[in-house]
């Protein structure tokens, strides 16, 4: 609990309608995307300028109260999720877009522009802003930054990091970082990168210079039917290996078509696997590329191949994979969606031990794949008002992610760690490893204020965790330290 | 292989004595001067694993960038950020470790953009695995693209994942006579809008842009942009990459990064723009502080590429919270200061 002191000094610092503590207000932020992860925020402000976070960030520093910062809170790994005794930071209120440059395709937003609302801003200049998350309606700048959030197309166009230049930060101290530059690059280590995706535990950002793209001329879409995911897969590999990159690569497995064509009637043919190959850029080259991408789909086997041959079509086709998500949620009353990388040609491996590990859980899978860039994710459909279930669940969900590493690939391509996933980061990476992150953490939040306890865990939380978690009669981690 | 690096850097930690990494040696001229003796990385050669339909590359860093590109050659695929090679026997680590990427960069990412993941040892002897082989993730922070222009400050990579692409069909270079202004406000302009761009360069009155992709593309962009096409455009490029025209002989060469579109800097005549605008080369001996100053103005810094360095080092100097911050990672990776001591700012 923080104590009445420290909550007026904070109120003297901001407008009285910027701090929250009553019950009733605190209540839409218990959770971020991830709602199973809950808990009520001793107090919440909502700045409004760079100086007053400043000064909030001064004082949680003087009197060691820790920070979580907050932004639309569409994030599905719990990183916003409130942690007692700690400030909710929430930057929604600084959602002013600075400058656009249409010569310079670079735009200056605060962090609590939506992701959407930059390109909207900008199409009368033919640009757009690239990353696309799903949430790009309602997710803001700020948390794309913290979370290095990708969308469907960063095959092609990259990820949060690729697309922006500069950033004005506050450390815990409130000392203002700017880091980037206007150029394309800055002296020094490159803490752009080592910033972006640091999920609010080294500063806190308050001002992004993003890049901007031109529209691509037109984008076309195809569609191909599978009747077995193995070979739909080897296909993702073919269209890459022909030197095609699709500008969005998807793939969705027989349960997840279903759901999704009961939902949004997309006309999606009945099969095993589907693969949407979207390809954009300047005209003639969309041509050339819809030709290879057919040709090569054909000799992969696919069963049916259609072309969108309007935008209208177009949005059709996407319209299905779109709705994936919600469509799947009509199946159970709940699901939990994983976010692991493999590469891409594990993925028949992976699928076949998911659907062993499916009859042995009880729980049923849905696959919805960014194909192009390895990127998985199982929707595990439960009921969490059976007993025990959303724990099921859990477990399931933890074996596929230490399954993603095992083949050589990753915990997290795009959700974050937050502290969903903070079980199996000990799988992913070794004891010295861990303490170099904590190390790195510690040279910009010595205390460890900002978001304690998120995306990196502490030692003996790997080791109670392992205890906990032996498969076949083995410690996955022999090599880690047992106290 | 990686095991006699870590030897060296075990024993040399102990000692407290410095260590110069080497590669090729092919950017020596690069940095501040350090000190010590020199860790060789050459030793530690070969692709690890190459999967062309996953666009990854893994290769341990002392693999020279020319037998890296061959073989991704012979499967139509390449480094898109065109890292020089400066005439010598570059290799990987020393192409990521410096962070320099080519003409292509401004149209296809940076050095750091193409990192994936690294294996490093750090200044204590402590080998770590940062990223991994695919291209979205986001588990712990990205220390692997922090490696990426840290010159080896704070560990010696011994092994690098890059994101490759496929190369573009076809390429062709035009050439525009046009004076610096209206140069820097084409290559732009032109960047706006959805055409196949992948390098430019403006010198001595002459605009060069090269287009890429598919042959249909390249051609209608051809058509759009008018000019006149120059032959023998690898070539070019290439000279232009490592800097091998007379032009990049001269001392000091100053290099300013600076906002693409940035009017004219109003420094002399011996000027090279590439990226777009967002680079400047500069050969001609002026005030360190006017250099400095004018860079920052245009929205970037400048750096002595090549000559002697400046009293303030060939880098320009950090804010306060900035060096604040580098002295602690410094102090994280390579507590003893071992590690290229000196090379990137002088303190360290």
């Amino acid at each position: 609990m923080l104590s009445p002191a420290f909550l007026s000094k904070l109120r003297s610092l901001l407008p009285a309608h910027c701090v929250l503590n009553e019950r009733e207000d605190l209540v839409p932020f218990e959770s971020d995307g991830l709602a199973a992860y809950r808990n009520t925020p001793d107090v919440v402000v909502l700045p409004e300028n760079e100086a007053q976070v400043a000064a909030i960030l001064k004082l949680c520093h003087a009197e060691k109260v820790a920070v979580v910062a907050r932004g639309a809170g569409t994030g599905l790994a719990a990183g916003a999720l409130p942690v007692d005794g700690a400030v909710l930071l929430v930057l929604a209120k600084l959602n002013r877009i600075r400058a656009i440059d249409p010569l310079a395709r670079t735009a200056v937003v605060e962090p609590g522009v939506r992701n959407l609302a930059i390109s909207e801003a900008v199409a009368q200049h033919g640009l757009y802003y690239a990353p696309d998350p799903s949430s790009q309606i309602a997710c803001s700048i700020g948390g794309n930054v913290a979370e290095n959030s990708g969308g469907v197309h960063c095959l092609k166009y990259g990820l949060t990091v690729h697309n922006i230049l500069k950033l004005r930060a506050l450390t815990i101290e409130g000392e203002l970082l700017e880091v980037g530059s206007d150029a394309l690059d800055a002296p020094g280590y490159d803490l752009l990168a080592l910033m972006t995706g640091s999920e609010g535990m080294l500063a806190v950002i308050t001002e992004v210079t993003v890049k901007l793209l031109p529209r691509p001329q037109r984008a076309q879409v195809v569609l191909a039917a599978f009747d077995d995911v193995a070979q739909a897969g080897a296909a993702v590999g073919n269209i890459i290996a022909a030197g095609v990159v699709p500008a969005g690569l998807e793939m969705m497995d027989r349960l997840a078509i279903q759901a999704a064509e009961a939902f949004v009637h997309a006309g999606y043919p009945m099969a095993e696997a589907l693969l949407l190959c979207e390809v954009d850029g300047v005209n003639e080259e969309v041509s050339d590329d819809i030709f290879t991408v057919r040709r090569v789909l054909e000799a992969s086997g696919a069963t049916e191949i259609r072309t969108a041959d309007s935008e209208e079509a177009r949005l059709k086709f996407w319209a299905g994979r779109k709705a994936a998500f919600p469509a799947v949620g009509r199946l159970a009353p709940d699901y939990y969606c994983m976010d692991g990388t493999i590469p891409r040609a594990q993925l028949p491996h992976v699928l076949r031990r998911i659907g062993e590990m499916s009859e042995e859980f009880g729980l049923r899978v849905a696959n919805v794949f960014h194909a192009g860039d390895g990127n998985l994710h199982p929707l595990i459909l439960f009921d969490a008002n059976q007993p025990g279930e959303l724990e099921k669940a859990e477990t399931f969900g933890g074996r596929i992610l230490e399954l993603c590493v095992e083949v050589g690939g990753t915990i997290t391509g795009e959700h974050g760690v937050g502290l969903e996933k903070i079980n199996q980061m000990c799988t992913q990476f070794t004891t010295p490893e861990l303490v170099r992150f904590h190390e790195v953490k510690a040279a910009f939040d010595p205390d460890r204020l900002l978001n304690p306890g998120k995306a990196v865990p502490e030692l003996h939380r790997c080791a109670e965790w392992g205890a906990m978690h032996v498969h076949g009669g083995q410690l996955p981690h022999p090599e880690l330290p047992r106290f | 292989m990686q095991d006699a690096i870590i030897e060296r850097i075990r024993a040399a930690f102990e000692t407290e004595s410095p260590l110069i990494i080497q590669g090729g040696g092919s950017k020596t001229f690069y940095g501040n001067a350090d000190e010590g003796e020199v860790l060789s990385t050459r030793t530690l050669t070969g692709v690890v694993d190459y999967q062309p339909k996953e666009l990854v590359l893994t290769a341990r860093a002392g693999t020279p960038l020319a037998e890296i590109e061959a073989l991704l050659a012979d499967s139509g695929q390449m480094l898109a950020f065109e890292p020089p090679h400066f005439g010598g026997r570059a290799t990987l680590g020393g192409a990521i470790a410096a962070g320099l990427s080519g003409p292509r960069r401004p149209y296809a990412g940076a050095a750091r953009d193409f990192v994936l993941g690294v294996r490093i040892v750090d200044g204590t002897g402590q080998p770590l695995r940062f990223g991994g082989q695919v291209i979205k993730n986001v588990a712990g922070y990205d220390v692997s693209r922090l490696m990426a222009g840290a010159l080896g400050t704070l560990g010696v990579l011994t092994e690098v994942s890059l994101k490759v692409l496929p190369k573009p069909a076809a390429e062709v270079t035009l050439q525009f006579e046009l004076n610096e202004a209206a140069a820097i406000h084409t290559m732009n302009e032109w960047a706006g809008q959805p055409l196949p761009l992948s390098a430019t360069s403006w010198h001595a009155g002459l605009l060069a842009v090269r287009l890429s992709g598919a042959a249909s593309a390249v051609h209608a962009a051809q058509v759009k942009l008018g000019g006149e096409q120059l032959r023998d455009a690898d070539a070019f490029w290439q000279r232009l990459r490592d800097q091998t025209t007379p032009f990049f002989e001269r001392r000091p060469l100053w290099r300013l990064a600076v906002k693409s579109s940035a009017p004219p800097l109003n420094l002399g005549d011996a000027q090279w723009i590439e990226w777009g605008g967002a680079v400047r080369w500069l050969a001609r001996d002026l005030p360190v502080k006017t250099l400095r100053e004018t860079a920052q103005t245009a929205g970037g810094h400048a750096t002595l590429f090549r000559g002697d360095a400046p009293v303030d080092g060939v880098f320009p100097p950090l804010a306060p919270a900035m060096a604040t911050l580098h002295r602690a990672l410094k102090q994280r990776f390579d507590p003893r200061g071992i590690l290229n001591r000196g090379r990137m700012y002088r303190e360290f």
